[in-house]
């Protein structure tokens, strides 16, 4: 276990290390002189573009950048915002609560959702009600998410007054504020979470009522109930589980629409204005932290599958 | 007993009644975008202004005609063409309770000066030296006569920050500015919110009926629409034409307009390298026919709702400068056509054009291509993210570039840098000496009608004769905000100043 752990660990540091090559690498395939936006109105006069330049080390060969970059990252520093010069750690270390929040609060409304969805779906097979629930699914795979953000903004905030339209409130400054500011984003990012989740709790519940040990429980003369929740859905979980932590993963890694639809100052947001505004040390702490927080998950499934599957141990 | 408990009672509904009062005077406003650092010294973005105008007071400051008032500075007199001195309103303190003297103006313009990083140099680099006369009075000598020197000082550039704070915190100033505004800061939010409360020692404090303001930005316009329709928002910075018409009908809400300082125009690559070397870039004929075939009133009424001012020159209608007489010319296909024919060219013309990627303005491109397809030109539009048609202009990557400005107070900052050879913003490279010699005298010259006639000359060959530049529209500052709020004044320049702001 010990080893494997290290094992784990030492695949880790090169992956990261591979990332930031690339994220590197890949800023300057991006059109658009990151100085030239800094300079905003005054971008014509060369001697602001030079200094610029000369400041943020964008004069010098890339490697050079590279390794400075990385050097102070490994002292633990991810530089400064170029856009609005504040630590790029601070920033990450504000955006990922609201970020935690909005993608625990889709998550519990995807699974919430779409786990009895994909069970009930199962169990009646062929009829209406399974036809229905596929068709609600595939509206939700398929319905835009900032379509369904701005219409849910319309009818609850302009028409009804009943929630707040955008913005964000943290959960231990104002808890109830909280919720109705995150409540409309956090839907909509469970509708598309919840209709994955159907389609797959689905597929492997017709694949596990058709399962032996199931004729058995029924003939056994288990209820219906019985057999459905404890028999054919535990194990028909397994997949669905895999799925849940690749989802939740998603969702912290940003929902980049929604937020920018309801204001929401989480990572995506951060990323998406770090992009447009060529803040590149934005864009490497904001990718190497999704990155971390990836590995980390993947890490801890891993961990799980062995503490719940003994087979896995000896693998 | 029972006094007491009536006083008592009393005093806790004077209380209340002072809580709900201070409550009901907190202003939200949604931004379009967030700032960037709220270093007067450091800032680029227009959205930045609009907190600056809470935050830090300038030496001088415009009215809705335009026109240079005192704000720090009480008055001022050229004691000769180079040489200006500047008296300091007495009494006004920073928000670290230091006092504003000319010691500090001293220190901020230089700061503005020589700071590595700065934005403001170019904008008064005009100064040679600088003299504290007394506490509150301060010499400038310009190395040379300057008309718009002084309307740089109603901006970033005349804005005084605390010596002392700015000292201590260095290149970090921007992360808890300290000025003499009527606000002063209180927190930021990267991308979230801005928040500002009054400053009870402010020099003007009988203007500030607010006590908090909180700035949101909201990029989407109509989410920013929503929270002002749904009462999460007080104001909103701008909102888009076409729900002008929504907003009016709203008795709840008012909408607040004014023509902007800026315009929107077609830069043509006359002279940036090899794509210059085109029809369009080498053949003012072939110039003149694209414009005749631009309507740019329908184009303004199909986009914009009619709400924009069709132009031809940088300067809008309330600008000194802005000469009555230089009027679009109206839409000629046939003239168009004949143009083309003497120019000798076989159309279809193939033209691109760089559009930034946003909806209202590939529209306008759309519109245009349309148009310009009746006198024989195939308009190809290049829709390209704002970033990078900045670089791509810079370095000559374009034939057309359909680009707006903000604008400035003084007609200098919306048409030297644009037009002048040496123009830093000079995109398409054009150079035509007589235009340089007028632009350079209009510069130095202080009689308005003597300059106003300079520019005159100029218009005539840039726009007429070479037809650089192709100017639009003026666009405007579209405020919306709830009926509770009063006072508010709509200035050229978009800024929303909180002094005469009231909730009811």
């Amino acid at each position: 276990m010990w080893l494997w752990l290290l094992r784990r660990l030492g695949q880790v540091i090169p992956t990261l290390l591979i990332l930031s090559v690339l994220v590197f690498a890949l800023q300057q395939l991006m059109p658009g002189d990151p100085a030239l936006i800094l300079a905003g109105e005054e971008r014509g006069d060369p001697q602001v573009l030079a200094q610029i330049r000369a400041e943020l080390m964008l004069d010098r060969p890339l490697h050079e950048q590279y390794l400075h970059w990385l050097w102070r990252v490994l002292h633990g520093d991810f530089g400064f915002s170029w856009r609005i010069r504040m630590p790029v750690g601070q920033l990450i270390l504000e955006k990922l609560p609201v970020t935690f929040q909005l993608a625990a609060m889709s998550f519990v409304i995807g699974v919430a959702i779409g786990v009895p969805a994909g069970v009930m779906s199962a169990v009646w097979r062929d009829k209406p009600s399974d036809w229905a629930i596929n068709g609600i699914a595939l509206f939700g795979i398929s319905m835009p998410n900032f379509w369904l953000g701005i219409m849910m903004i319309l009818l609850f905030s302009v028409q009804l007054g009943w929630l707040p339209p955008s913005g964000y409130v943290p959960l231990w400054e104002d808890p109830v504020m909280s919720l109705q500011t995150t409540i409309m984003p956090a839907f909509v990012l469970g509708t598309g979470v919840a209709s994955v989740l159907m389609r797959h709790t689905r597929a492997a519940m017709l694949g596990a009522l058709s399962q032996d040990y199931v004729r058995t429980a029924r003939a056994k003369g288990l209820s219906e109930t019985f057999v459905v929740g404890k028999h054919a859905l535990r194990n028909a979980l397994i997949p669905v589980v895999t799925l849940g932590t690749i989802e939740f993963g998603r969702l912290l890694a940003g929902a980049v629409l929604t937020e920018q639809i309801f204001s929401i100052p989480g990572f995506g947001k951060l990323v998406v204005d770090a992009v447009f505004n060529r803040d590149y040390p934005v864009v490497q702490g904001v990718v190497m932290a999704t990155a971390l927080i990836f590995v980390t998950l993947s890490l801890i499934a891993d961990m799980l599958y062995m503490a719940i599957n003994p087979r896995l141990r000896t693998a | 007993m029972i006094r007491r408990t009536l006083l008592a009672a009393c005093a806790a509904i004077g209380l209340s009644a002072g809580i709900a009062e201070a409550q009901t005077q907190n202003l939200r406003i949604g931004l379009r975008e967030d700032p960037d650092i709220l270093d007067p010294t450091l800032a680029r973005t227009f959205v930045g202004r609009i907190v600056f105008a809470s935050l830090c007071d300038k030496l001088f400051d415009i009215n809705e005609k335009l026109e240079i008032v005192p704000q720090l500075a009480t008055g001022y007199s050229w004691e000769d063409p180079r040489t200006l001195l500047i008296t300091l309103r007495e009494g006004v303190r920073f928000h670290d309770g230091d006092v504003m003297d000319a010691e500090a103006v001293r220190y901020s313009l230089n700061r503005h000066l020589t700071m590595q990083g700065s934005f403001r140099r170019s904008e008064i680099n005009t100064i040679e030296a600088m003299e504290v006369v007394g506490p509150l009075q301060i010499r400038i000598r310009l190395t040379g006569p300057s008309a718009p020197f002084l309307s740089q000082l109603t901006d970033r550039a005349g804005m005084i920050v605390s010596p002392r704070a700015a000292e201590a915190a260095g290149r970090n100033f921007g992360n808890r500015p300290i000025c003499a505004g009527p606000f002063r800061f209180v927190e930021r939010v990267a991308q979230d919110r801005i928040v500002v409360e009054r400053f009870p020692e402010y020099w003007n404090a009988a203007a500030v009926h607010l006590n908090r303001i909180t700035y949101l930005p909201i990029p989407d316009s109509t989410v920013r629409l929503a929270n002002l329709q749904s009462g999460a928002l007080e104001m909103v910075q701008t909102i888009d034409p076409d729900d002008v018409p929504a907003v009016r009908r709203n008795s709840r809400l008012r909408v607040s307009v004014s023509d902007e300082l800026g315009y929107q125009g077609i830069t043509i690559n006359t002279g940036n390298g090899a794509r210059a070397q085109t029809p369009m870039g080498q053949n003012p004929r072939v110039r003149e026919a694209f414009e005749l075939a631009i309507d740019r009133d329908a184009v303004n009424r199909v986009v914009y709702e009619g709400m924009f001012v069709p132009t031809a020159q940088p300067v809008p209608p309330a600008n000194p400068m802005h000469i009555r007489d230089f009027r679009p010319e109206p839409r000629n296909v046939e003239r168009a056509r004949a143009l083309l024919r003497e120019a000798g060219i076989t159309t279809p013309l193939r033209v691109e054009m760089t559009v930034p990627n946003n909806p209202d303005l590939r529209q306008v491109g759309e519109v245009i291509q349309a148009m310009v397809r009746e006198a024989g030109f195939e308009l190809r539009l290049n829709a390209t993210e704002f970033a990078t048609s900045l670089q791509a202009a810079a370095r000559g990557e374009f034939e057309t570039f359909l680009v707006a400005w903000s604008g400035r107070v003084d007609i200098d900052g919306n048409f030297w840098a644009f037009t002048h050879s040496r123009g830093a913003q000079n995109d398409g490279r054009y150079a035509n000496p007589e235009v340089d010699r007028l632009l350079d005298a209009a510069r130095i010259e202080s009689n308005a009608d003597a300059r106003r006639a300079l520019y005159a000359q100029a218009y005539q060959i840039a726009f007429r004769q070479d037809r650089h530049r192709i100017y639009l529209w003026h666009r405007k500052n579209i405020v919306a905000h709830t009926a509770r709020l009063s006072g508010f004044v709509n200035v050229a320049d978009g800024l929303i100043r909180p002094q005469g702001i009231r909730l009811q």
